[in-house]
């Protein structure tokens, strides 16, 4: 992992998929920049790792690229069109949106003045990625204090022009006023001619959440209508003209080798055909060419025997990764001595629970159009690291980065799962080979096939409580699922918590949430049993363990607005809950559930989600978040599981994977606390965490039946 | 290859293509019409919902050759120039989408489930919807967004708009 990475930002082990990108950055002249975005106000930050690798060199052609010592993040330009430059990546989760009226809010324009350049690697500054909840708490502060910074140069220039106090003068709507002597100018007529450059100061006055006007509305997508027209290019969408499309072969199983390849017949239709080292795939004038041409292929191939999904959790038992902390994170937490503190418990429980590989299933599969001009590549793609896909093309093709540059049109979802540059990388091979533009766009197979999954795990808890239901002893082991969620928010004095990396069957990694869906799930059904096994209420008996004020708050608001204690009203009637702590944010989730009695399927029918997470920036795009969040997760919960035998996968299409569909979603009621006093946190994640084992839970209480596997009713609830 | 006649969103083409290429295929790389989407390949997942004949297919499973002599319409001709269909509109309202990569899809359903039935009850529209995948989770605002248009279209004739 790259050290500079590392030190941002601690990464969780499970994001396996994430390799160390080299960053470059060359030494140019901020003069540059004007050049390129014409004349008005530049707000810029200095790169502290900034490396002249060419300094004293001779200067390399720009073209149109920007410089990239200093970093531009926003632009006024002479027509008064803001310009914003940030490296993340709209998936669906409206950051364009949500980042727009940050800016809007310190700026003090028209959110409709603001155009947001995203995730091009050549115009915006380094990101590492979308990824984590980062967006909101690191860029939405970091585009406030640019805008700030913007509108601060601006009432600057206007004290100058009016030769006056700049503590007169304020900025809105677009302009700087002086009031006393009741005169204002449009920003646009103060960068007129402008060649202003102004670096972020490190002290910067935010707008209090308080007393935001835009920050903290629910306004919509902003540029909806493109999306609901069909207009909008996805990165499977794009088009370039002499474009081929590309097809790859696959293996017919994981981690064959092969063996002979005959290529003659593909070859004398008339196509592209690529053979290099273990790639094979042509490209051709249409889909239908490229797709013929590949079954023309004949090859034979190699496999070795793999693990099998039968045999999936003994496998992670016995199959540590060995070498010294392989992930690097060392992940283990111990305090107080758990094995005195679990001999002398009252009430002591061992209970083992285990999750499987699911897909991430993103309506758009991977897609990648490449284009190479002379030794210059440039790439479309949906992923969620345009910057850690320039490194890996970079690395396949032993060039430099600056050589490279990727795009990311706003994609069709990615939920951690578009991490990677697979198809950027196949379609750059192909384009390089035909010497024309190539498209490659993944088939629902092989997205299902090629991509990584969640994934699995098997969790121990071994866990400790007095008669009066305090916790004294949590002992808890995560194999290979991940450590994202692992530590537990409630009191407990003796506690030993590790995650044990494992060998896994299958290509694995990022799934939002990551592992604190599994860990949430391990640890909330456990407490469920503790609570049955001391005959208190689970609510009761969380709150008598936990004392963080914020999550107190979301399982009491949650609780209340489910009617927590309500008797039940008729048979196969189940209320469960689950909640926690992850990623700035804090959730309780409550469930009811009916398990039909003749069809045995378990139906979730009402959900109420309590989320706090910092002040509020958007409330209607936040709900939706928490119900998608919600509605994906009972995917997980309730029924879907890779299945896979001797490296090959058995339920790759849509038509034997089930994704929730509309007849599965329950009511969602959302409630928000809006704490106006804390930063604001990203919400893409957490929502999900309490949802699976509050169903668990629920369907305990329904049935008696303790579930302990995700998905917990693939087949429904067979009653015994 | 063989000439078809085509027509889509009112407009007639002539093509040189095999019969047997979905619908979809030629939607998106003849006709450069790329709001209908790519989705599973199995008519599963209805992000590529087209109207034939105002009703909705699934254009991945649909070989262009069995729609000759029928009226295409894509998302991309719902709108009356500048003014939406109200179905696009309330999905607009609703906030009915977060990745949108289903809305295409979603929108032709939608428009195909009123065109037969006025005021669908939620559960009509769930029965009738549930091909459609939002793997985002927006279902119950798009239920709530085919209700607003379905109220706006009783409301207002010329309004509906929609399958020429």
């Amino acid at each position: 992992m790259n050290e500079k990475i590392r030190a941002e930002i601690p990464l969780e082990p499970e994001r396996y998929e994430l390799t160390a990108v080299p960053l470059y950055r060359f030494d140019v002249d901020r003069r540059e920049f004007f050049k390129f975005l014409g004349a008005g106000v530049l707000v810029f930050s200095v790169l502290k790792h900034a490396v002249a690798q060419e300094s004293g060199g001779a200067r390399r052609s720009r073209g149109e690229s920007l410089p990239k010592e200093i970093d531009a993040w926003l632009h006024i330009g002479e027509n008064g069109k803001v310009t914003v430059y940030t490296g993340k990546v709209e998936v669906g989760q409206n950051i364009r949106t949500s980042l727009s009226q940050a800016v809007a809010e310190e700026l003090h324009v028209a959110i409709d003045k603001i155009e947001m350049v995203m995730g091009d690697t050549q115009l915006t500054p380094f990101d590492m990625g979308t990824f984590g909840s980062r967006t909101t708490p690191t860029m939405n502060l970091q585009l406030r204090k640019v805008a700030a910074a913007a509108r601060d140069l601006l009432i600057g220039v206007a004290a100058a022009q009016w030769q006056t106090d700049r503590a007169r003068l304020i900025a809105a709507d677009g302009k700087v006023s002086d009031p006393q002597n009741k005169r204002s100018v449009e920003y646009s007529v103060l960068v007129k001619g402008q060649q202003l450059a102004h670096s972020i100061p490190a002290e910067v006055p935010l707008i209090p959440a308080t007393d935001w006007k835009v920050a903290g509305q629910s306004v919509r997508k902003v540029d909806g209508r493109d999306f609901v027209t069909g207009k909008h290019r996805y990165p499977s969408d794009q088009k370039s003209p002499d474009m081929l499309h590309g097809k790859v072969l696959r293996p017919p199983f994981f981690g064959a080798s092969l063996l002979s390849l005959e290529t003659q017949k593909a070859e004398q239709m008339g196509v592209t055909v690529v053979h290099d080292g273990s790639f094979v795939g042509v490209a051709a004038p249409s889909t239908q060419l490229a797709e013929s041409a590949l079954k023309a292929i004949h090859a034979e191939w190699k496999s070795e025997a793999q693990p099998s999904g039968e045999e999936l959790f003994d496998y992670l038992k016995k199959n540590p990764e060995t070498g010294e902390d392989p992930t690097g994170d060392g992940d283990r937490f111990e305090t107080g001595s758990i094995d005195p503190a679990l001999a002398s418990a009252e009430h002591k429980l061992q209970q083992s629970y285990t999750v499987s590989y699911i897909a991430h299933v993103p309506l758009e599969p991977r897609a990648a159009l490449a284009k190479w001009d002379g030794d210059k590549l440039t790439v479309w793609t949906g992923t969620q690291r345009p910057f850690g896909v320039r490194g890996e093309l970079a690395e396949a093709f032993r060039m430099p980065e600056e050589k490279v540059r990727v795009l990311m049109p706003d994609t069709g979802s990615g939920y951690g799962g578009k991490h990677t540059g697979e198809t950027a990388i196949e379609a750059a091979r192909l384009a390089r080979a035909a010497k024309r533009p190539v498209k490659v766009v993944w088939t629902r197979e092989e997205e299902f096939t090629w991509a990584y999954f969640r994934p699995a795990g098997v969790i121990d808890v071994t866990s400790g409580a007095r008669n009066d239901g305090t916790l004294v002893a949590w002992d808890f082991h995560n194999y290979n699922s991940g450590s994202a969620g692992i530590r537990t928010y409630y009191e407990v004095p003796n506690q030993r918590i590790v995650f044990h990396p494992t060998k896994s069957p299958l290509r694995q990694g990022s799934y939002r949430a990551l592992a604190a869906t599994a860990n949430h799930f391990a640890r909330e059904s456990h407490m469920d049993e503790l609570a049955h096994a001391v005959k208190m209420d689970p609510l009761e008996f969380r709150l008598r363990n936990l004392k963080n004020e914020r999550l107190r708050a979301v399982f009491e608001a949650g609780a209340k607005q489910f009617g927590w204690g309500k008797p039940k009203t008729k048979p196969g009637q189940g209320f469960g809950m689950g909640g926690g702590y992850e990623k700035l944010g804090n959730v309780a989730t409550f469930v009811e559930i009916n398990v039909d009695s003749k069809s045995s399927e378990v139906k979730v029918v009402r959900v109420v989600s309590a989320f706090e997470c910092g002040a509020i920036v958007n409330p209607d795009n936040l709900r939706n978040q928490i119900e998608g969040s919600n509605v994906q997760g009972l995917g997980g919960a309730l029924f879907e599981a890779i299945q896979f035998e001797n490296g090959k996968i058995l339920n790759g299409r849509m038509s034997e994977y089930r994704v929730p569909r509309f007849s599965d979603v329950p009511m969602i009621e959302t409630v928000l606390l809006d704490r106006k006093d804390l930063p604001s946190a990203g919400a893409g994640e957490c929502p999900m965490v309490g949802l699976a084992p509050a169903i668990a839970n629920a369907i305990f209480d329904a049935s008696g039946m303790r579930l302990r596997s995700l998905p917990l009713v693939p087949d429904g609830l067979k009653v015994s | 290859m063989p000439t078809l006649r085509l027509v889509v969103n009112g407009n007639a083409y002539t093509l040189d293509v095999d019969p047997q290429t979905s619908l979809l295929t030629v939607l998106r790389d003849q006709l450069d019409l790329t709001g209908s989407k790519y989705g599973c390949g199995e008519g599963l997942c209805g992000a590529c919902t087209v109207l034939i004949d105002g009703k909705a297919q699934r254009s991945c499973i649909t070989r262009v050759g069995s729609v000759v002599q029928k009226k295409v319409t894509t998302i991309e001709g719902l709108a009356s120039g500048d003014r939406l269909h109200a179905v696009q509109q309330a999905f607009l309202e609703e906030s009915a989408m977060q990745c949108a990569y289903c809305t295409s899809g979603m929108i032709m359903s939608a428009v195909s489930l009123l065109n037969a039935n006025h005021s669908p009850t939620e559960s009509e529209i769930v029965d009738f919807m549930d091909g459609n995948v939002c793997r985002c989770g927006t279902y119950s605002r798009i239920v709530s967004a085919i209700q607003r248009a379905a109220k706006v279209m009783a409301g207002s004739p010329a309004a509906k708009g929609g399958s020429r």
